[in-house]
């Protein structure tokens, strides 16, 4: 009998896309060593080049049949670089704000109530049948049909200004395509101000959870960590759809601060492990080993120096004032994204009541240039498309970093923590044990392959190998 | 013979000038036969065999292309019936199969002529043949144009557009049997003289001729084919309603 044994969890359940854990254990049923493996997007990358410059906001929708749009938005405004155009005309970056808060908005709802809310209304050590968004809805009828209905705003703004759903064709290299008709705009704004209720009343529940754990949130998957994202250009407001690169160190002081996206490259490098197919970036300056951060929606609270809608920026002083500061808990992330809720809310009411929706210059042009940048906070966190094209109108070049992977390390130690101190010296592993190591990567709201939605129907697979690679044991239950 | 006569298509009188060809006559009369290579304002090539219809009564029914038979009179045309359109089903469904269709990634989709066939046709799974895959090139050499040949379906339009109407030969056909190809009359679309302005530009059924820099500016819910079926335009003019027409089947 060797050393070491190794547990298998594949494929981690309820986040998107697959993954899978490997919990390295020693011969005194201690954690080693414990890894997050995902597939990444490498075939993408290549399979872009030498497609037609407008063609990439459309095609990199596909990456992902959950946050389509933050590709979409993100790979436009890289192309807007391309077609010479810095500033768009009011309609067409008001209309894709709208779409992008339409999406950040139903995205959280998703990952809340679907995803999460299951973990935090029963427990992770909870039965797997338990653990669904069934038993929530069986449980709490008003909140699962608050959590539908939400969500379907979201996809509402999104049809409103992409034409579909999802994988639309709203934004187009230097504006957009549309603008937002008044009969769409009135049944939009007729449902907003319920929707913002119920944010506010997620934002209570995610609130509370946090702050009655508090023992239990500060011991689960807690590490002081850089946090990165985009804030607005000049007073570090909150902004999702653009804005200039912030790095706070663990105690909240700046490694970079108003840093133009454009020269993410200088202070950003990409580690390639042997394990892993995704990359782990890290600020230049720090190095590998002390240069890896954490992005996301806990990100954003932690570099946004205010909120500039009033409900969320409130509630951002709550979070602030409880964490004493930068707030390093792994499970914040529920709380914060239920302050983005709120703020995507309050903005595209905003947004509703602005007649330049109804403008009808969509679309600028420019001098043609040959590399684009696009960088925005998509609802997992920082999101860069990175593109060069040629003479031709011809892709050359890509480079995606998404927000997982700006994660990996974070979620790397999330993992590691949670495995010590919950399965390390128990005699045997229970299934309420792993989950507890899954909790700890869906607070990170991971997309893991961009792929598949889950949902709570995957097998869960567990395999103990050996140290010479041979399985000694295995469990597997479908959630 | 030189006076107007009458034929029937599907049990339903049409009248016709010698010299017409089934398919002018039937849209004319707003009966609508399907096509592709087919188009108006180019002379007839009978190259996709999407119109082929069944004329001279079933039993003893020779299948013609509509787009260059003559009409004649009393002649018996079965045009809208299960089994023309499961041939013609399974044309499209083999255009599919022979190229590299990803119509959610591509720009003409929503006014491509070959994915509205599929609709009209319902061609609702993918097809059952195995995808061939070739491997094809994007020509974007030229400033303005695009050639992304994956979607090309050799309807020739191009060609007879460029030789006809543009009087340059821009396009033409390259080698035989199923390894026919359209091409460029030149080492890239950059080395021929070829014009955003040619009719040859504007008259591709398919995803293949691009215009540089439209792609996409069209939103959905104004695209050709958000309206209606392909064809609904010619069927408007027997005064049929669209809801009748969704209502066939
Ligand atoms: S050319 Fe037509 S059928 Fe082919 S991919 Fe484009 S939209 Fe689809
Ligand atoms: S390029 Fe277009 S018009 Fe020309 S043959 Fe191919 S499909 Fe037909
Ligand atoms: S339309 Fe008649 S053969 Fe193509």
């Amino acid at each position: 009998m060797s050393e070491t044994r190794l547990i298998e969890i594949s494929p981690v359940t309820r986040v998107e896309g697959h993954g899978k854990v490997t919990i390295h254990l020693d011969a005194n049923n201690q954690v080693d060593e414990a890894r997050l493996h995902i597939v990444e997007f490498r075939g993408f990358e290549r399979f872009i080049r030498g497609r037609l410059l407008w063609e990439v906001p459309v095609i990199v929708q596909r990456l992902c049949g959950i946050c389509p749009v933050s590709h979409h938005l993100a790979a436009a405004k890289a192309m807007d670089q391309i077609v010479g155009v810095d500033v768009l005309p009011p309609t067409a970056e008001k209309m894709r704000r709208l779409m992008h808060y339409g999406q950040v908005m139903q995205s959280h709802v998703l990952h809340f109530f679907h995803l999460s809310a299951p973990d935090l209304l029963f427990g992770f050590g909870a039965p797997a049948e338990r653990r669904n968004i069934f038993e929530v809805i069986r449980e709490n009828p008003e909140l699962g049909l608050r959590a539908v209905l939400m969500r379907k705003f979201g996809q509402e703004i999104i049809e409103a200004t992409a034409g579909k759903k999802i994988h639309g064709t709203g934004a187009i290299p230097g504006g957009i395509n549309r603008n937002l008709d008044i009969a769409t705009r009135d049944r939009l704004l007729g449902q907003v101000d319920q929707m913002l209720d119920w944010a506010q009343d997620a934002l209570a529940i995610a609130r509370n959870y946090v702050q009655d754990h508090s023992a239990m949130v500060a011991d689960f998957g807690t590490f002081p960590s850089t946090h990165m994202a985009l804030v607005r250009e000049g007073d570090g407001a909150l902004d999702l759809y653009h804005g200039r690169m912030r790095a706070l160190n663990c105690a909240g002081a700046p490694i970079f601060d108003m840093l133009d996206y454009c020269d993410y490259h200088k202070v950003l490098v990409e580690d390639v492990r042997s394990w892993s197919y995704m990359k782990f970036p890290f600020i230049k300056e720090l190095g590998p080993e002390n240069g890896w951060y954490r992005v996301g929606p806990l990100a954003r609270m932690n570099t946004a120096s205010f909120i500039d809608t009033p409900l969320a920026n409130a509630a951002h002083g709550a979070l602030r004032a409880f964490s004493g500061g930068m707030n390093h808990s792994t499970l914040a992330n529920h709380w914060a994204r239920m302050i983005e809720v709120v703020h995507c809310v309050e903005k595209i009411r905003e947004l509703l009541h602005d007649p330049d929706l109804q403008g009808t210059d969509l679309v600028a042009k420019g001098e043609r240039r040959f590399e684009g940048i696009g960088v925005i906070e998509a609802p997992r966190g920082n999101l860069i498309h990175h593109y060069k094209v040629d003479e031709h109108d011809q892709v050359t070049f890509c480079n995606l970093i998404v927000s997982t992977t700006h994660n990996n390390e974070g979620m790397n130690r999330a993992v590691k923590d949670v495995a010590v101190k919950h399965l390390s010296g128990q005699p045997k592993i229970t299934e309420g044990m792993l989950n507890h190591v899954e909790v700890a990567i869906r607070a990170y709201d991971p997309c893991l392959s961009c792929a598949t939605h889950a949902l709570g129907q995957m097998p869960l697979q567990v395999e103990i190998y050996d140290a010479d690679a041979r399985l000694i044991d295995r469990a597997g239950q479908c959630l | 013979m030189n006076g107007p006569f009458q034929f029937r298509i599907d049990g339903v009188e049409v009248a016709a000038t010698p010299g017409q060809t089934i398919m002018e006559a039937a849209d004319a009369a707003g009966i609508y036969i399907p096509r592709l290579c087919d188009v108006e304002g180019l002379r007839h090539q009978g190259g996709c065999r999407v119109c082929t219809v069944k004329v001279g009564g079933k039993a003893a029914g020779r299948s013609v292309s509509a787009c260059t038979q003559p009409a004649e009179p009393g002649l018996e045309v079965e045009n809208d019936t299960e089994a023309r359109n499961r041939v013609r089903r399974d044309l499209v469904e083999m255009l599919f199969h022979e190229g590299n269709h990803l119509c959610p990634i591509c720009e003409k989709s929503g006014n491509c002529e070959l994915q509205a066939m599929a609709c009209r046709l319902d061609m609702t799974a993918a097809t059952r043949f195995p995808y061939l895959e070739p491997c094809r090139d994007l020509d974007a050499s030229h400033p303005d144009i695009a050639l992304d040949t994956n979607r090309c379906i050799s309807c020739g339009r191009c060609i007879r557009a460029s030789q006809d109407v543009d009087a340059k030969g821009v396009f033409g056909y390259v080698g035989r049997g199923i390894h026919r190809r359209v091409a460029v009359n030149g080492a890239d679309l950059a080395h021929t003289d070829a014009a955003l302005a040619d009719h040859a530009m504007s008259v591709c059924p398919v995803g293949c001729i691009i215009r540089k820099g439209e792609g996409f500016a069209t939103p959905i819910g104004a695209r050709h084919f958000d309206h209606g079926l392909i064809g609904h335009e010619i069927e408007g003019r027997a005064g049929e309603d669209l809801a009748r027409k969704d209502g066939r089947k």
